[in-house]
């Protein structure tokens, strides 16, 4: 098969279901390597961020530069190479939540927990982002947590809120 | 599935709708705001007292779109009445089914902008919060379930496909839009029918038609709500696109930022081919054309449409000089059509109601309706539909419900990154692609950000360039150069520690970033700091050491 020639799979194991479920995705997209983003989607989906190992599998796979796909990753807000953080905590910098005091959000979880925008906590445990825009600009400001977004927020609600989840309280 | 059976369908789901009389309808809102404050535990409060008081046969509960006034949501639309009730939670279901549904009347005190009028509307529709909107793309949104194919084909869906495919020509259809007068929603505001025209010149056995949903401007979110709240709309007016310039392949670009915006499009796809309105020989004509969603990965440059198709063919979306322009050689070096989801969403009902009637509203140059996504420091922010021409004084105050606590209007940002802002003295200005431009600011997609006098407009032009400074997508060196020097010169005035020859540098640089930009993200970048200087020079001035 196709796929066996152009994957060696040596670095990742084939039983793992990310694994598969990139595999999957490539073979729908006939291994072509316009579908390059959108097989990413899939990998970091599965993996929460994109391994170094994931990305070997997919350029292979693809038969693509590794530079074509580094600078593709890179490129793109929405992929990483680092993972995210156990819990993540998403901070809505949009302008309706900027106006509306989305910096001192980002003050007061700075000041509590230490991990400053972009950044994870050394135990990986939580992880802080901001986002362009999540358009619930309504609710400003926003934030995310953990995939739950927590409407009209003030710095003391998402304090506790993330204490709660990093186990403080 | 060919016409007659359309016909057939649309004719049963239109007597499901309205002629089981009696038969009340309750819309719980569902958009992105109503979900974040809760619509989902209401809506299975809800159900569970229907349920409780035995009168689930009588009452039918429909998961919407975005009703417009997110601020007061979670909300909810009483049908036939047209009675809308404002911040429902679980603690007041019980109330509302009892007297709604049981008994049948209102509840004036929890109706929506029961705390703002001395005395709310029961029909919603007559408060000026609606009275002074006109909804064409947003039409069905917040009435209809965007879940349910069948729900569209009751309210007139894939009738202006039908009448396409059957009734005009290509070059009929290119005529309609071009009579209609309708410019391109994505904010540079060209004329749709001459592009679809352009479109349709070039020859080729392959064409396409993309969908721009990668809304990157903060503070924007009209088409995230159109794609959530009526994903049918936007997939008709893609088809009849395709039908009008050739295609037969399309793409829907949409943001991954918008999980569910991409799960209601790809379900609408599926439901589409399903029933014979997408795909081979759709309605049994002999147009074919399928349509596949991309997903966006966050870069707002891939709004720009030749950045966009670069990323769509899976590379880094970086622009490319123009011309050639996309409608000659766009996608995979093909003739392509870009539209926004907002034009798309318009085109079904030109084409069913005639270009004519669209361009009769609005103003000579600008026709038609625009949506607007209100936010800031205001009462009703949230999502409206008005006009051209309306005033901005209208918006602000007869449809926003004036400035948060009594504050006074101090400005209004409109365009995003690329705009300007309308400072009080305009608040007159008519809401047009040209009086916008003449104030230094754009109409854009659609954002409308009002700030009060706690916005320090330097930090907004501060805030503004560095989101272009990230997102400079490095290809060109005055935008990826020119948008560092100014976000620093800004800071720097931010700090108080800019002299009077910072400004002057700031000045003359913003002018050789606009013009020197490849394309339209640098092009645009100094707008907001060019208008803010142009409106509010004092506060730039106040901040300069005098030492000079």
């Amino acid at each position: 098969m196709k796929s066996d020639t152009a994957v060696p799979g040596k670095e990742l194991p084939k039983t793992d279901p990310r694994v598969k479920l990139i595999a999957a995705k490539l073979k729908k997209e006939n291994y072509q390597p316009d579908a390059l983003i959108e097989i990413l989607h899939t990998a970091q989906n599965a993996y929460g961020h994109l391994p170094k190992e994931v990305l070997t599998y997919i350029t292979k796979a693809l038969r693509l530069p590794p530079s074509r796909v580094y600078s593709t990753v890179t490129f793109y807000h929405f992929f990483s190479l680092k993972s995210k953080g156990e819990h993540t905590c998403l901070v809505c910098t949009g302008t309706a939540c900027y106006v509306k005091g989305a910096q001192q959000i980002l003050q007061a979880i700075e000041k509590e927990t230490g991990i400053a925008p972009g950044k994870v906590s050394a135990d990986n445990k939580l992880g802080v982002q901001v986002a362009r825009c999540i358009g619930a600009c309504g609710l400003a400001p926003a934030v995310v947590i953990d995939e739950e977004v927590q409407a009209k927020a003030s710095p003391e609600e998402i304090i506790q809120k993330l204490n709660a989840k990093i186990g403080k309280i | 599935m060919n016409r007659q059976e359309l016909k057939t369908i649309i004719q049963a789901e239109k007597n499901r709708e309205f002629s089981q009389t009696g038969k009340q309808k309750i819309c719980v809102c569902c958009g992105a705001g109503c979900l974040s404050s809760g619509a989902e535990e209401v809506m299975k409060k809800l159900q569970e007292e229907i349920k409780a008081r035995g009168i689930e046969h009588e009452v039918e509960v429909i998961p919407t779109g975005c009703m417009g006034p997110c601020n007061q949501g979670p909300l909810l639309k009483c049908l036939p009445g047209y009675n809308m009730y404002q911040k429902v939670d679980c603690s007041n279901i019980e109330k509302i089914v009892q007297s709604q549904l049981v008994e049948k009347k209102p509840l004036e005190d929890l109706l929506l902008f029961a705390d703002l009028r001395e005395k709310p509307f029961l029909d919603a529709r007559e408060d000026p919060y609606f009275k002074k909107q006109l909804k064409i793309a947003l039409k069905d949104c917040g009435t209809l379930n965007p879940e349910r194919i069948e729900d569209y084909l009751a309210h007139d869906g894939y009738v202006a496909l039908d009448k396409a495919l059957f009734e005009l020509s290509p070059e009929e259809v290119i005529a309609e839009v071009k009579h209609s007068r309708i410019r391109g929603r994505g904010g540079a505001g060209y004329p749709t029918g001459l592009k679809w025209e352009s479109v349709y010149k070039y020859v080729n056995d392959q064409k396409y038609v993309i969908c721009n949903g990668d809304e990157g401007d903060p503070g924007a979110f009209m088409d995230r709500s159109v794609l959530e709240g009526n994903p049918h709309r936007v997939l008709e007016g893609m088809c009849i696109a395709g039908y009008a310039i050739g295609a037969s392949k399309g793409f829907a670009y949409i943001r991954g930022e918008y999980p569910l915006a991409i799960k209601r499009f790809e379900q609408a796809i599926k439901q589409a081919k399903k029933m014979g309105l997408l795909g081979s020989h759709i309605l049994g004509s002999s147009f074919s054309f399928d349509i596949e969603v991309r997903i966006g990965a966050g870069a707002f440059v891939c709004g720009e449409e030749t950045a966009l198709i670069a990323s769509i063919e899976g590379k880094r979306g970086t622009p490319k000089p123009r011309p050639p322009f996309p409608a000659e050689s766009g996608l995979w070096g093909k003739p392509t059509l870009i539209n926004n989801v907002e034009t798309f969403a318009a085109i079904a009902p030109i084409i069913r109601n005639g270009g004519e009637w669209y361009s009769e509203i609005g103003t000579p140059k600008s026709a038609g309706t625009k949506v607007f996504a209100l936010a800031g420091k205001i009462n009703n922010a949230g999502l409206i539909e008005v006009p051209m021409g309306t005033t901005l004084r209208e918006i602000v105050f007869d449809i926003g419900g004036g400035i948060q606590h009594g504050e006074e209007f101090k400005a209004a940002q409109t365009g995003g990154p690329s705009g300007g802002c309308i400072p009080a003295a305009h608040l007159d200005v008519k809401m047009d692609y040209e009086s916008l431009v003449s104030l230094g600011s754009i109409m854009g997609s659609g954002g409308l950000i009002i700030m009060d006098k706690s916005s320090d407009m330097v930090d907004v032009a501060r805030f503004f360039m560095e989101f272009c400074m990230d997102e400079s997508c490095g290809k060109c060196v005055p935008c990826r150069v020119g948008t560092r020097m100014l976000h620093d010169l800004l800071q720097k005035i931010c700090d108080n520690k800019a002299t009077r020859i910072d400004l002057d540098r700031l000045e003359e640089l913003a002018v050789y970033v606009k013009e020197a930009s490849l394309c339209g993200l640098g092009g645009s970048a100094p707008n907001p700091l060019l208008s803010t200087l142009r409106h509010f020079r004092e506060e730039y001035e106040s901040r300069m050491l005098t030492h000079d």
